[in-house]
């Protein structure tokens, strides 16, 4: 079993449920001491960065961008306002891990963000919070009242002449706003859409602003490397892959949850740790970064270690850490027209072949589900996914595009029997 | 920006500045790119991704094809607009426009000229891939002018970012997502901004057409004439489309230094004039109080024949400043060669001191230089109103930081950053020398009194101060618009401007009321300037002198005395004591045939060759686009055939060039120059103590016959009604409320109307509209009135 579970953004997991998520609680585990260190040691920006970049901390919010080296990005010396935006729109179907930081360690993550604003140079912080989170936000909402009450945050935060200030923006339930430049759209108060990059949000970010957007994980990791050390950080993971990860485990498992794990730790574990396939029945196959990235067949899956590396070597991605777990008896038809009505639902409209094509997808899936398909719908499926792919503002269209490609690929069997025969190949459950 | 680097296209090499976008490039180099939603005059918004182009930087390719419309040149830049990889992008974006496009191209207006159609013949497949149901939307009402059908609609927000950038409105955005996404208001309330067609132009397909022009012909079917604009000043490049004789439609011609490629809605639809009922059709003559139709021979003849029985002193002139200089210059030829120096184009102005010192009234630079203006002073102008064009320079001026800042009787609607200073006429003056004793100005002689008293507040400092840096570099200007203009005190409005413009260093100019309000005085249509901007001889009676003291006989040309004199009430008074009056028009009505004994049809606009002089002093001829209706001919040829009878010598012009050419010689060394040829002194007149002054402003549509003869312009909410614009307090005061209704009066004028509350007026002034129907019962635009409760 994994024996280091549990030790970066879920260490108050251990504690009384009813006070794990007060300052108090947090404070019993060395939580601001960073933050204090840092300002009363006033250390330079440069090291905190530094350290960050040994940790090899990725994004946690899927694209595994190296946390540091965003940072570093910044023109931290420049004059006027900058922004530190958390990410917690939490959108991607079979991510849930975001939603219990906010609601068992909330803290931690006012402190990665106050320490995060302090290496990029700036003195003001959003946290975009998933709209249909109700007892996350009233959490994270406490404790930023709690932190303003303490003097972690706010102006001239323990003396040292650092401001600090900290807002929670509501999102209204649109997927597009976890993609990060949508994101800012969003909370400038306009209508949810990608900006074109360049330029890029280091550079005209938040209202124009030089702004870094981190997602909600890799914020709350930030205390721990700095607490612990960078190195230490990368020796729980694998090279070029530091770290713990959490991974929230769903489907066709008896006990699907949250888990946070060494990244490399094989998922044959992880699956362990989720109780094992529901009802004994056998591991059919696996989407083990969110809904967006590649299906992979059990089989290959159960070779697999869990790192951004293993599984992109093997044709899929880390994605978000959302594995979702499908076992035999279920149609993979419908599950790729399930997915394709989403991506359909949450395209922003903005790009051609993204607006026209999800669309598309849908449509001619749902037929094929209700047994008016042709064999060329197949190559249609596939060619149209691949003029997707690849030709829009943001990832949107890829994440729509793939889950098709990747079924067709692996399960085309299962689409050719039901277009012959009018019924699903595999539909016990 | 300035940096040029070398890229290379489709492996041609080419010249770029850095940071320029690839497709900027490749349309300098005649490289096509297709593409729906980029637009030079729009920002960027790469959404239609139909311009994606592949690309490799110092040998390393981009791993994605990039849209060419959004991706920076820089050195070592390699672009394939049609290798394999750059048309999959490109035909594969075409196939996802048309899945959801109705096709019904042959029902839709924009067939024939349809960028999505010829793009399609380019990179569309034969057969579509397709065969799901398609998209069906509900279509929004924009009002009279924009035809929507927004099942066609491919979303590229070329219509949104024109409302939102250009216009600065906002009142159009994407709502929905996925393929539910839709343009339109929002909250269902149409669109109602003066450069609102420009969208028709922008949409690249069907979505968005000219609901005036709808079905009314194929593209292929119009022939274009080239023309010019005929309302305001700007002297707009157009194009007239043109089938069977009838205008069909007008569209904008490019012209960085003019309209750049847009134009106002004024100028775009108010060719439905030229085919109103009201058009006058045949020479009429009235004979014992009947009206008979004749012929042009019997017309003019009885023209003569009185005019010869009464001496040119006792003769009254007055020409619109709509028409075409080779009108302006026949007439005062004509009439001053009949001994008559009554002659006089300012229909709208009451205050004509000046006349001694004036200079021609032009904008004092060129029109794009607007936008280079780092502070701009406007008295007396309902900017977006009267000037649609301008204002749009103006306000690109304010977005690049220029300071703007309006001194008017009422606070006008703009869409940028500006200070307005709102008082009642005689206020008004006080406020303009609280900025010119903000900088240090002393004046002389009433000016000093009203300086003296002035108190500058931290406002007037500040524009101050904003003119002062500006006029030391050269980019500051003050204008004088039509409600300056139209003011008994317009003179010291022109004092104080000029006194400002002194010692803050900028530059004066005027925001010319009509189309051809620089050319009257280069034709010499006015009492104490001859052809070729030449003082006269003889000084004759101005507007206001020919009606106060009323004249024998009149000739007007081009306008309709109820609508276009400032004192409607006067003109009828004077115009109905006459023994003779002889109207030449392109459009008849009650009042004219109740003042006039001779009508005279003349062509509009489109149907006449001639000459206009923009606000930057530009002659800009055109040539005649379609025929007059039945009898009516160009003006220029009834004035020369009017001058043979009158026996004028020099009258034998063979074509509207011929008294072009003639003029042009005649003003062979005319220089524009704004500094003006003495002081003015001005005895500012004081009104007795009155209840209110009425602010008679014309509204945007109702500037001359054809814009009133136009329908669906006068359907659009800015053509407003007659109704009585009061402040709050002032109708509080009163116990008035919006709908009451009151009697208004100014001088022996008495009318009724409906009281609208309005924040915007200011304290001491009514609001009545002037130049629409109704108004020509009161007297001057901008004078004092009495009202009571009805």
């Amino acid at each position: 079993m994994v024996d280091n579970q549990n030790t970066v953004c879920f260490r108050t997991m251990h504690l009384n449920e009813t006070v794990r998520h007060s300052l108090a609680a947090y404070r019993s585990l060395g939580g601001y001491q960073q933050w204090e260190r840092i300002l009363t040691e006033r250390l330079e920006p440069e090291g905190i960065i530094e350290e960050l970049k040994l940790s090899v901390l990725r994004g946690r919010g899927g694209a595994g961008f190296p946390t540091g080296l965003k940072w570093s990005f910044m023109p931290r010396k420049a004059p006027g306002q900058k922004y530190i935006v958390c990410n917690s729109d939490e959108g991607e179907p079979g991510t849930c891990k975001d939603r219990d930081i906010l609601r068992y360690n909330p803290h931690q993550l006012i402190e990665g963000m106050a320490i995060a604003g302090y290496c990029i140079g700036a003195t003001v912080g959003y946290n975009y919070i998933r709209g249909e989170f109700y007892e996350p936000i009233a959490h994270f909402e406490a404790a930023i009242q709690e932190a303003y009450a303490a003097g972690f945050i706010g102006k001239n935060i323990l003396g040292s002449g650092i401001d600090f200030d900290l807002y929670v923006h509501r999102g209204a339930g649109a997927y597009v706003c976890g993609e990060e430049t949508a994101l800012l759209e969003s909370i400038e108060g306009k209508k949810g859409q990608p900006r074109y990059k360049p330029p890029f949000p280091a550079q005209s970010g938040l209202f124009g602003r030089p702004t870094t957007i981190n997602n909600t994980e890799t914020l709350a990791s930030v205390p721990v490397i700095l607490e612990r050390g960078g190195q230490w950080f990368l020796d729980q993971g694998r090279p070029n892959n530091g770290g713990l990860k959490l991974f929230s485990v769903t489907g066709h498992v008896n006990q699907p949850g949250n888990f946070e794990v060494p990244l490399g730790t094989p998922f044959r574990e992880l699956l362990a740790l989720a109780g094992g396939v529901k009802d004994g029945r056998q591991l059919k196959a696996v989407i083990p970064g969110g809904s967006s990235v590649p299906v992979l067949p059990g089989e290959i899956m159960l070779q697999l270690d869990m790192d951004y590396d293993s599984l992109a070597k093997a044709g899929t991605m880390l994605g978000s850490g959302a594995v979702i777990v499908i076992a035999e008896g279920t149609c993979m038809v419908k599950v790729l027209a399930n997915l394709a009505h989403f991506y359909a639902h949450e395209s922003c409209g903005q790009c051609t072949p993204c607006r026209e094509g999800t669309g598309w997808l849908a449509r001619v899936l749902h037929r094929i589900l209700h047994g008016h398909g042709q064999m060329s719908d197949l190559a249609l499926l596939d060619s149209v996914a691949g003029r997707i792919g690849g030709r829009t503002i943001c990832a949107l269209g890829d994440a729509a595009a793939m889950p098709v490609q990747s079924f067709l690929k692996h399960y085309r069997h299962e689409f050719e029997h039901l277009i012959k025969h009018g019924r699903p190949l595999d539909a016990a459950a | 920006m300035s940096d040029k680097i070398t890229i290379e296209i489709d492996g041609r090499s080419c010249e770029a500045a850095a940071g320029e976008m690839i497709i900027a490039v490749a349309d300098r180099e005649g490289i096509p790119i297709p593409r729906f939603c980029y637009h030079p005059k729009l920002s960027v918004a790469a959404n239609c991704r139909m311009c994606l182009v592949e690309a490799e930087q110092n040998g390393r390719p981009f791993p994605k094809p990039v849209p060419a419309c959004a991706t920076p040149v820089g050195t070592g830049l390699k672009v394939w607009t049609r290798s394999a990889k750059a048309l999959d992008a490109q035909r594969s974006t075409m196939e996802f426009l048309l899945i959801n496009h109705p096709l019904d191209c042959p029902i839709c207006d924009q067939g024939g000229e349809c960028e999505l159609q010829d793009v399609a013949v380019g990179y569309g497949g034969d057969v579509s891939r397709y065969s799901e149901a398609k998209r069906v939307v509900v279509d929004e009402d924009l009002g009279a002018l924009i035809a929507t059908c927004m099942t066609r609609c491919i979303h590229c927000t070329r219509c949104v970012r024109f409302i939102a950038e250009i216009a600065g409105t906002r009142e159009l955005g994407a709502t929905g997502r996925s393929d539910h996404m839709r343009i339109g208001t929002f909250v269902a309330t149409g669109i109602a901004h003066e450069l609102s067609g420009n969208i028709i132009d922008l949409c690249p397909v069907g979505a968005l057409t000219a609901k005036p022009s709808q079905f009314k012909a194929r593209a292929w079917e119009l022939t274009a004439h080239d023309s010019i604009a005929p309302h305001d000043a700007v002297g707009a490049k157009i194009q007239l489309h043109v089938r069977r004789g009838q205008v069909i439609r007008v569209h904008p011609r490019c012209d960085e230094a003019i309209n750049e490629n847009w134009l106002a809605d004024r100028e775009r639809f108010s060719y439905e004039g030229l085919t109103s009922v009201a058009r006058l059709t045949h020479p009429r003559l009235k004979r014992d109080g009947v009206w008979h139709d004749v012929s042009w021979d019997v017309a003019l003849q009885q023209v003569a024949a009185v005019f010869n029985t009464v001496p040119g002193d006792d003769l009254g002139v007055l020409l619109s400043p709509q028409s075409t200089l080779e009108e302006l210059y026949l007439a005062q030829r004509l009439f001053r060669a009949h001994g008559c120096p009554n002659i006089d184009s300012r229909l709208r102005q009451q205050d004509f001191r000046g006349d001694a010192v004036d200079v021609v009234p032009w904008l004092g630079l060129p029109i794009a230089d607007l936008e280079q203006q780092t502070a701009v002073l406007v008295i007396g102008s309902d900017l977006r109103q009267e000037q649609p064009l301008l204002a749009h320079r103006l306000r690109k001026a304010a977005l690049h930081g220029a300071t703007i800042a309006l001194v008017n009787p009422y606070q006008v609607n703009l869409t940028h950053p500006n200070h307005q200073f709102v008082a009642a006429p005689q206020q008004l003056l006080t406020e303009l020398a609280a900025i010119a004793a903000a900088l240090g100005g002393r004046g002389a002689g009433e000016i000093a009194n009203l300086i003296a008293q002035a108190t500058p507040t931290d406002a007037h400092q500040t524009v101050a101060n904003a003119l002062k840096t500006a006029g030391e570099s050269q980019h500051g200007r003050i204008l004088l618009g039509a409600l300056a203009a139209a003011d008994p005190n317009y003179v010291a409005f022109k004092a104080l401007a000029y006194l400002i413009a002194e010692v803050s260093g900028c530059g004066v100019g005027y925001l010319p009321p009509a189309a051809n309000s620089v050319g009257v005085y280069f034709a010499g249509a006015l009492p104490h300037v001859t052809a070729g901007n030449q003082p006269a001889a003889t000084v004759g009676l101005n507007t206001a002198a020919m009606l106060s003291n009323p004249r024998r006989a009149y000739f007007l040309w081009g306008f309709e005395p109820d609508n276009d004199l400032i004192d409607p009430t006067a003109a009828r008074k004077a115009l109905n004591a006459a023994e003779f009056v002889v109207i030449g028009t392109a459009f008849t009505s009650p009042a004219l045939e109740a003042v006039a004994d001779v009508l005279l049809p003349i062509a509009a606009y489109a149907e006449t060759a001639g000459t206009l002089v923009n606000a930057a002093g530009t002659w800009q001829r055109f040539q005649g686009a379609v025929a007059p209706p039945g009898e009516a001919r160009p003006g220029w040829k009834v004035l020369r055939v009017l001058g043979n009878a009158f026996n004028c010598d020099g009258f034998n012009y063979q074509s509207a060039k011929d008294v072009h050419d003639e003029l042009l010689t005649n003003c062979g060394e005319c220089e524009l120059t704004t500094a003006p040829q003495g002081e003015y002194s001005p005895l500012v007149t004081r009104p007795d103590p009155i209840e209110l002054t009425r602010i008679g402003a014309v509204p945007i549509y109702a500037v001359d016959s054809l814009v009133r003869h136009a329908d669906s312009l006068q359907q659009t909410p800015l053509a407003i009604p007659f109704q009585a614009g009061l402040h709050p307090d002032e109708a509080r005061r009163r116990g008035l409320n919006t709908g009451d209704q009151v009697r208004i009066q100014q001088g022996d004028a008495v009318m009724t109307t409906t009281v609208v509350i309005d924040t915007t007026v200011a304290i001491g002034t009514i609001r009545i509209p002037a130049g629409i129907i109704d108004s020509e019962q009161l007297g001057a635009q901008i004078g004092a009135v009495s009202f009571s409760r009805v």
